[in-house]
């Protein structure tokens, strides 16, 4: 009965080919857009704990309830033995110290005198131990553009943007202006040792990366640092394992009568992001019944156009004997081909497209370039498991769905007027 | 008005308020105004000065000296702390340059850097910058009178002639027969209170009352607040020429 059903669908294509192409083009766009969508959120998540929160941040008290200050006159002090008590409590992460903070480049001329001034967003970081994680977190080595990675103390990075902004090289003198955690102005020295591009639009508008002992000193903070940031060691964000870890440090550690004290948060409470990664995950499933819903309405009235086109087979049917629930089941039957037909051929060619953009990626900078969020100027999608699967359900209930509404018709039909019918 | 802080002017010019005539019971807010003025400054002047910045993390000292020659060119080094030793500030007219022998530079701060603390203490470098003559800048009337620190005072009322001022609107306690601002809360043009300022003590030096101890709060900022000390004053010094320029900062 399968068979005869297939042989059918393959041989008499005004019955299937519309259809499957219909079928196909959604589950396309289905599983294009859930791999592109899974590629920038990835993409979001991956910048935002890299560049700013990591996956789990530890932090004072003050410190998080004004965090985008960058109050680092609030920063947490004694990081060492907080660092070996994280790194012994939570070996699941890797933990490093950050210091976050904002001033001014001055840039002297041949009299040392200000020639230019840009403001700029620093990061102190562990850049010169030999087996700083922040090379790779921050994607330092493939970022450098000009120069030479920093190799001793007083040595910078600057964003390569910048530089062409202030017109200075690798091995230029310039000056930070800041504030110290105590609030006083402060002056630095820094070598430029090279220019960097990390490709994500805040680093690359004003980005300065100093050692974390630099900038300890400049800003007054000895053995302080604005944030300690933790990393799986996979680099991949687990929410479940870091409210896990969170809620743990913060019973264990935290006084909430302390301002001082430390409190861990996770990349979804502590970057703010947490109502854009809700709408972002919910995100597939609307897609998903989106395309349901149109797609069933769609293929109804293909149905509705395929049961006019085979009237008179079906009154035939009918007429000679076949019940009607029978005919139903068996168009039913033709839709759960149509709709495995329609999903094998979108979800290649979807699967196929979002291939090549993981590969080649989408240049999105020239809508970024005033971004705030850590977002990558190249967004790529990302194909995974669940790509290949995704487009399958509603690539079936929609023409399940579109031939048993249609399909009502044939419940309709006068067998009394059935020969007459077939008389005209 | 204008006065940002008495502050710097009143503190580090550290005032004084002369053995002048009393003005009548009834006297205007710009009379009172004018002879706070007149008797606050001297034409020249070295002072020795403390800061106590009572942060929310504890207290530091910054010690300074400033030489200072009319109300708008001052010369000012950091003795201490450790950290902050030979730093040293040059304002002239309106303009305002520092050195830090760390960096061996010299900083113009001009923009918004101006409002930045000054050594982490409740003042900004704007504070210091505004002209010290309040009659310059503010219209005055008398409000009320009260008794502030066991002295009675006038209460002044003082609004902005100015749009581009720090400070919209003042309200400055000034002692009734000393000349002496004894108290001050300094407005936002919204109305919002931005910083106070108490003086605490006030000494009589060469015929002028100076305010030796004043605490200044930033309302907005957390902290005690930063308490001045004048240590010492020298009126009408001989101060070199050459202090006035930019090659003595690197000196």
């Amino acid at each position: 009965m399968i068979e005869f059903l297939f042989k059918g669908l393959v041989r008499d294509r005004s019955r299937s080919l519309f259809p499957v192409l219909i079928v196909a083009a959604g589950v396309m766009l289905t599983v294009f857009l859930q791999s592109w969508l899974n590629g920038a959120l990835s993409s979001l998540i991956q910048s935002t704990a890299h560049y700013r929160t990591g996956h789990v941040c530890v932090m004072t008290r003050a410190y998080n309830e004004k965090a985008d200050q960058l109050p680092n006159d609030l920063a947490l002090l004694g990081i060492d033995t907080l660092l070996t008590t994280l790194r012994g409590q939570y070996p699941d992460l890797f933990w490093t110290p950050r210091i976050t903070f904002g001033g001014l480049l001055d840039i002297p001329d041949e009299k040392g005198e200000t020639k230019e001034q840009a403001p700029v967003s620093g990061m102190g970081v562990d850049l010169l131990a030999s087996d700083s994680p922040e090379w790779k977190v921050l994607n330092i080595r493939p970022a450098l553009v000009q120069g030479h990675l920093p190799k001793q103390q007083g040595e910078i990075l600057i964003a390569e943007a910048l530089a062409g902004k202030l017109h200075i090289q690798p091995g230029q003198k310039v000056t930070l202006i800041s504030s110290t955690m105590y609030g006083s102005m402060t002056y630095y020295n820094f070598t430029i040792a090279g220019t960097v591009r990390f490709g994500v639009a805040p680093m690359d508008r004003s980005a300065i990366i100093a050692d974390l002992n630099d900038i300890q000193q400049a800003l007054d903070m000895q053995h302080g640092a604005g944030e300690i940031v933790g990393f799986f060691h996979d680099d991949l964000y687990h929410e479940d394992r870091a409210n896990v870890i969170t809620e743990d440090f913060n019973t264990r550690s935290s006084k909430s009568s302390d301002k001082f004290s430390p409190i861990m948060g996770t990349l979804r409470t502590v970057s703010g992001l947490a109502d854009y990664l809700d709408f972002a995950s919910s995100f597939s499933g609307i897609i998903l019944t989106v395309f349901v819903v149109v797609m069933s309405i769609v293929l109804w009235n293909a149905g509705l156009t395929g049961s006019l086109r085979r009237y008179g087979e079906i009154g035939l049917r009918l007429a000679i004997g076949e019940e009607t629930g029978h005919v139903y089941r068996s168009m039913m039957v033709e839709s759960l081909f149509i709709g495995i037909a329609g999903s094998i051929a979108g979800t290649a060619i979807g699967v196929a497209i979002a291939y090549y953009l993981q590969v080649h990626g989408f240049d999105i900078g020239s809508m970024t370039k005033n971004s705030t969020m850590m977002i990558s100027d190249v967004i790529r999608a990302q194909v995974e498991p669940s790509t290949f699967a995704i487009g399958f359900l509603p690539g079936i209930l929609a023409t399940f769905l579109g031939a048993a509404i249609s399909g009502i018709g044939i419940y309709k039909r006068q067998t009394s007027q059935l020969f007459k019918e077939l008389e005209t | 008005m204008r006065r940002m802080f008495w502050l710097i002017a009143v503190l580090l010019s550290s005032v004084c308020y002369a053995q002048t005539p009393r003005l009548p019971q009834s006297a205007s807010g710009e009379e009172i105004l004018k002879k706070v003025d007149l008797n606050m400054f001297s034409e020249n002047k070295i002072i020795e000065s403390r800061m106590v910045i009572h942060g929310e993390r504890g207290s530091r000292t910054v010690e300074t000296k400033s030489w200072q020659r009319s109300t708008r060119e001052t010369f000012s080094e950091f003795l201490a702390p450790a950290r902050d030793k030979g730093t040293k500030m040059l304002k002239l007219q309106d303009m305002l340059w520092t050195y830090s022998p760390s960096t061996d530079r010299i900083i113009l701060i001009s923009g918004h850097m101006l409002r930045q603390s000054v050594m982490g203490s409740d003042l900004s470098y704007e504070d210091m910058m505004e002209d010290p003559h309040l009659p310059n800048l503010y219209s005055a009337k008398v409000s009320s009178e009260e008794t502030v620190v066991g002295r009675s005072c006038w209460v002044l009322d003082l609004t902005a002639k100015k749009e581009d001022i720090a400070y919209n609107s003042r309200k400055a306690w000034i002692d009734k027969t000393r000349y002496v601002l004894l108290k001050e809360n300094l407005y936002a043009k919204s109305g919002k209170l931005l910083k106070t300022m108490e003086v605490r003590e006030v000494t009589e030096i060469q015929n002028h009352w100076i305010a030796k101890s004043i605490l200044y709060k930033d309302v907005l900022k957390e902290g005690g607040g930063t308490e001045f000390f004048v240590d010492s004053v020298i009126l009408d010094a001989t101060i070199p020429e050459y202090l006035f320029s930019k090659a003595a900062l690197k000196k």
